[in-house]
Order: structure tokens, then sequence, then C-alpha cells
């Protein structure tokens, strides 16, 4: 069997259909979960399979296509994910963010701001906010209905109340146009002011558990937060060690056994472009020096 | 000793008037024709043997059942409204600001994976407190009150005593000062000396307070203690109902006779 024996991007137009629906109804009420016929992807759970039905749904053969993994572009589950679709759909595909009109992310926003021609698809692991502080689901639908959320801040106090400050750092709740309280995926909180008034599409997919979320173009975002402990959006306190930058997100690298380690940006594309514009940081050495070598 | 405080001055007008309440189960009776007042600062005992119907008609109170007909008429601020006619939203608004649910089992009122100070800060979370300090404050002046030391406010609730669980469950409740209180065998469960504690800590709060409650209870020495009035219930109808006292020193049903008289004197 070829590729071509596949429909376009893999799934039927049916499904698409299916999908688009749920998409439009998640953008006409933000934050709110749609739920909807989650298939079976040739990947594991846990891969991606929800933020694929998204990208599968939203793509045309125009479309240039990136797909991060944790900020990075060649990881396993981004290489895979962005092969799947070239065969498939025979789209192009970018590893830089200006250039891609849709991109696909596990666990990072790109540090590039984003364009109104953009549709950014997170994957979401578990979608409901509210899932580790109430277990059933027919009780946290009913919370969301009645916009009954103090729940979310007892996680927020329990966090206070062991470790002095609010110590959750990624998938930190935020509430949207100040209604829906919502799971931004595990995104680090470093990056949740970047969620709001954004000018990209954000759309979020949950395979296993068979959620749709959208945020339109310039929706309100708030963290949610104490009046005495406000929200914070942190990162590591170091600059990048291969380009220098001071303003991008840290992923910690171990370099050896006797406590050495260095910071490098997590949005690779990011890095790459500004050790391209000649930046240098701490071990860096210019990216022309290494392609050399 | 008819009354234990007096009513309030303003109690012209009864703070839950239940009118003609049924609940069927099928072809079954839950609890029948249950009509009756609760003044503001009244403590009304509710008394039968088990599957009487008493826990049937504190749930339908409480809005946890539906009932299938009748009336629950609650003078909220903006006058008696029927709470059976409410939305849900606003009945679940009045659940957790005016009204407050003591279960039996502390474990069913209380989350265990959060900090006493997390349960008792919920409810005023839940109504819209978001000052972590005053949160804590208010959660740590609670647990004095009912006898918890303060040091224990970051303990989970699986690591207290059942006594402890059931006085923390009561502030849990009681911090957002509501108005009415429903409990359900508070005691049970307890050992006796531990709810001699609760008890007298209960008539103390509910005093101080100027509360109104409903208890149920199986445990005439609770009622003794606590209520105002009593209600008595066999086979989901109220076959008699009184003063407190009167009911119990003067019993006139014959199903009432034979449960005052079947209390163990030691």
């Amino acid at each position: 069997m070829t590729d071509r024996a596949y429909n376009f991007a893999y799934l039927d137009e049916q499904t698409k259909r299916m999908i688009r629906r749920a998409i439009l109804k998640g953008v006409a009420v933000p934050g709110y979960q749609v739920p909807f016929a989650s298939r079976e992807m040739p990947m594991p759970y846990g891969w991606g399979t929800g933020g694929v039905q998204v990208t599968a749904a939203c793509l045309t053969p125009e479309d240039r296509l990136k797909v991060i993994d944790q900020g990075a572009d060649d990881t396993t589950n981004a290489v895979s994910i962005r092969k799947f679709f070239q065969r498939t759909a025979d789209i192009a595909t970018t590893e830089a963010t200006s250039e891609a009109t849709l991109i696909q992310t596990r666990h990072r926003i790109p540090e590039q701001a984003l364009t109104e021609d953009q549709i950014l698809v997170y994957q979401v692991p578990i979608p409901e906010p509210l899932r580790f502080l109430e277990p059933r689901e027919t009780e946290t639908r009913k919370m969301h209905e009645l916009e009954e959320y103090g729940l979310m801040h007892v996680k927020l106090y329990e966090d206070i109340a062991r470790h002095g400050h609010i110590a959750t750092a990624y998938a930190y709740p935020v509430k949207v146009e100040g209604r829906y309280v919502m799971d931004p995926s595990p995104i680090p909180k470093f990056d949740n002011p970047k969620l709001s008034d954004s000018p990209a599409l954000q759309l979020f997919g949950a395979g296993r558990e068979q959620r749709i979320y959208a945020l339109p173009p310039y929706t309100h975002v708030v963290s949610l937060d104490f009046e005495d402990h406000p929200f914070e959006a942190s990162k590591a306190p170091h600059d990048c060690d291969l380009c220098g930058a001071s303003d991008s997100y840290l992923d910690e690298v171990i370099t050896d056994d006797r406590g050495s380690r260095m910071y490098v940006c997590s949005d690779t594309d990011h890095c790459r472009s500004r050790r391209a514009a000649g930046f240098t940081g701490r071990l860096g050495t210019p990216l022309a020096t290494e392609a050399a070598e | 000793m008819t009354l234990m405080h007096p009513l309030p001055v303003a109690a012209d007008s009864p703070l839950l008037a239940v009118r003609d309440l049924t609940k069927r189960y099928g072809s079954r009776i839950g609890c029948a024709d249950v009509s009756f007042d609760l003044w503001p600062g009244e403590v009304l005992g509710i008394v039968g043997e088990s599957g009487s119907g008493k826990s049937t008609l504190l749930s339908c109170l409480a809005g946890h059942l539906r009932p299938d007909e009748g009336e629950v008429i609650f003078a909220t601020a903006q006058g008696p409204r029927d709470v059976l006619q409410m939305a849900e939203a606003e009945r679940r608004r009045l659940a957790r600001s005016d009204w407050a649910f003591v279960h039996q089992n502390p474990r069913d009122g209380l989350r265990m994976g959060v900090t006493a100070g997390g349960n008792v800060g919920e409810r005023l979370m839940a109504v819209g407190a978001r000052h972590y300090g005053d949160i804590r404050a208010r959660a740590t002046d609670w647990l004095g009150r009912v006898e918890i030391a303060a040091e224990r406010i970051d303990d989970r609730p699986s690591a207290f005593s059942g006594g402890m669980q059931q006085r923390l469950q009561i502030a849990r409740n009681l911090v957002t000062g509501p108005r009415l209180v429903f409990m359900d065998e508070p005691t049970g469960g307890l050992d006796v000396s531990v709810q001699a504690r609760l008890l007298d800590l209960l008539r103390g709060l509910v005093r101080e307070m100027g509360l109104s409650a409903i208890i149920v209870t199986h445990d005439l020495a609770v009622v003794r203690l606590l209520a105002d009035r009593l209600m008595v219930m066999k086979s989901g109808r109220v076959v008699e109902q009184g003063l407190t006292d009167q009911v119990l020193d003067d019993p006139q049903h014959a199903y009432t006779q034979l449960l005052v008289s079947s209390v163990l004197q030691v």
C-alpha cells in the first residue's frame, strides 16, 4: 500500500468534519471543553493523538507545518509527527517559527511572537484542570457549568501552605475571558502570559480524554493567583549558554557527573536563529564555525 | 428548661418552612407529608429508628435529593423563596453560603488529600476570598474554635483522629457564617467521651453564632442536649412533635414511648 492510499492528512473527510465542528464550537465558547469522537491514531496515547487529529482537521495542501516537542524541532515526537504529515498529506514543513502557518506543539509556546496567519495546536494529556482535586467528571462538569471555581484556588493554597510560594510550575490554571477555568496543557508558567491576547488561533486537542478546546485570537487569559501571592512567570535565573538570550525559557542540561551543567534555550529555532544572527553565549561558538567542523 | 437561648427579636417569620414534603422511592415511601417551621436560632432534632426516613428528609431539605411533592421555603436575604423552585446555580450558591451540611462520616464532608487549612479555606475561596493571608488567618481562628491546635493547620485530615476530623468538618462548614446547619448523625461513630466533648462544642457554637440547625440522630441524649424542638419519625411519617423536654418526658405516641423507654440507663 502506498502513502497515497490514505486520504489527505490520514483522517477521512467525515471525521475531519466532525472535528472541525468541535473546533468551531470551541472557538465560539473560549475555554469550554467540547467533547468529540476521538479516533484511534497510529501512535500511542500520550504522544499527541489529540493534537494530531486537530492538526489533520485544520491542514490544507498549502499549509507549512512546524512540529515542536518541549520547544525542540528535533526530538522523536516532533520528528515522527512531522514525517507522518509529510507522508499522508504531502505538505511543506519548516523548523522556522515565522515561516510556519500551522504549528503543533507539545508543552511550549514558541519564543517568537505569533501572527494572525498562524494556528497553534497544543497536545493535551488531561484537559480538566480540576481533575486532581475532584475526580468525578459529572461534578467537574457541573462546576464549570455553574462557574464554581473556588476549588482551583485550594490547589494554589496548598502550594503556598507547603512550599511558601505557588510551586505549580507547569499546567498553571488560567481563566478565559472571565468565564471558564482552563488547563493550558503542560506548558511552563513562563509561557502563560503569551496565551493572552495572542494574534494566532490556539487550539487544544486531548485524544484520550476526547476533548477539544480553543482560544480565539486576542482572547483575554488570566493566570489564577492570590492578591498577596501574585502570579509570576518564572524561568531559570540564567542566560542561554549557546546564544546568550536572557529572556527565553531554558532547559538545564547536565554535562558530566561532577555537577557541571549548562542552560540552553528550550526553543531550538529561537536559539539557532539568534546564533545565526551572531549572538554567542557562555559556552557557545558562532554557528558558522560549528557547521565547518 | 424549655428554650436554651432567647430567639432573636427580628424573628417574625420562620427561617425554613416545610410543607407536605414527600419523597417516594418507587412505590415505597421515603418520607411523607412532613410539615414544620424552623425559626431563626432554633435547633430542631429529628429522631427515629433506622429506615424511618430521617436521612431522606434531611437530604430533601438540603437539596441532595429531589422530593416528589411539597415546598421548602427558606428566608433568603431577598425574602422567602421556595428552594425547590430555584435554579440549580442559585441553590448551590445558597448551599455554600447560607447553609452547611455536617456528614456523619467526616470523610464524606472533608477533602482527605487537602490540608486542614485548605479544607477550612475552601468554603471561603468558594465565596470569593482571594487573599492567602486572610484565608489562613480565618482558618487558624476556626481551628482554635473547634479545639484543634494551630500547628496542625498543614496536616491532612487523614492524620487526624475521628473526633478531630469531625471537629474539622464542623469548622469547615461554619467558617462562612451560615444561618442554617444540617447535621446527619454528627456524633455517630465516635466514642462516648469524644461525643460529649463534641456536643459541648456544638452547643457552644450554636448559641454563640445564633445558628438554626436541623439534627438527625437516633441518639436521644444528643437531642436532649442540643435540640429545642423534636420531631419523631416512623415509617416515613412524623408521629409526634413538640418541645424536646415535653416529648421526652411525656411521650404521647406509642412509638415515642417505646423509644424513650428503650434508652439504657447506666
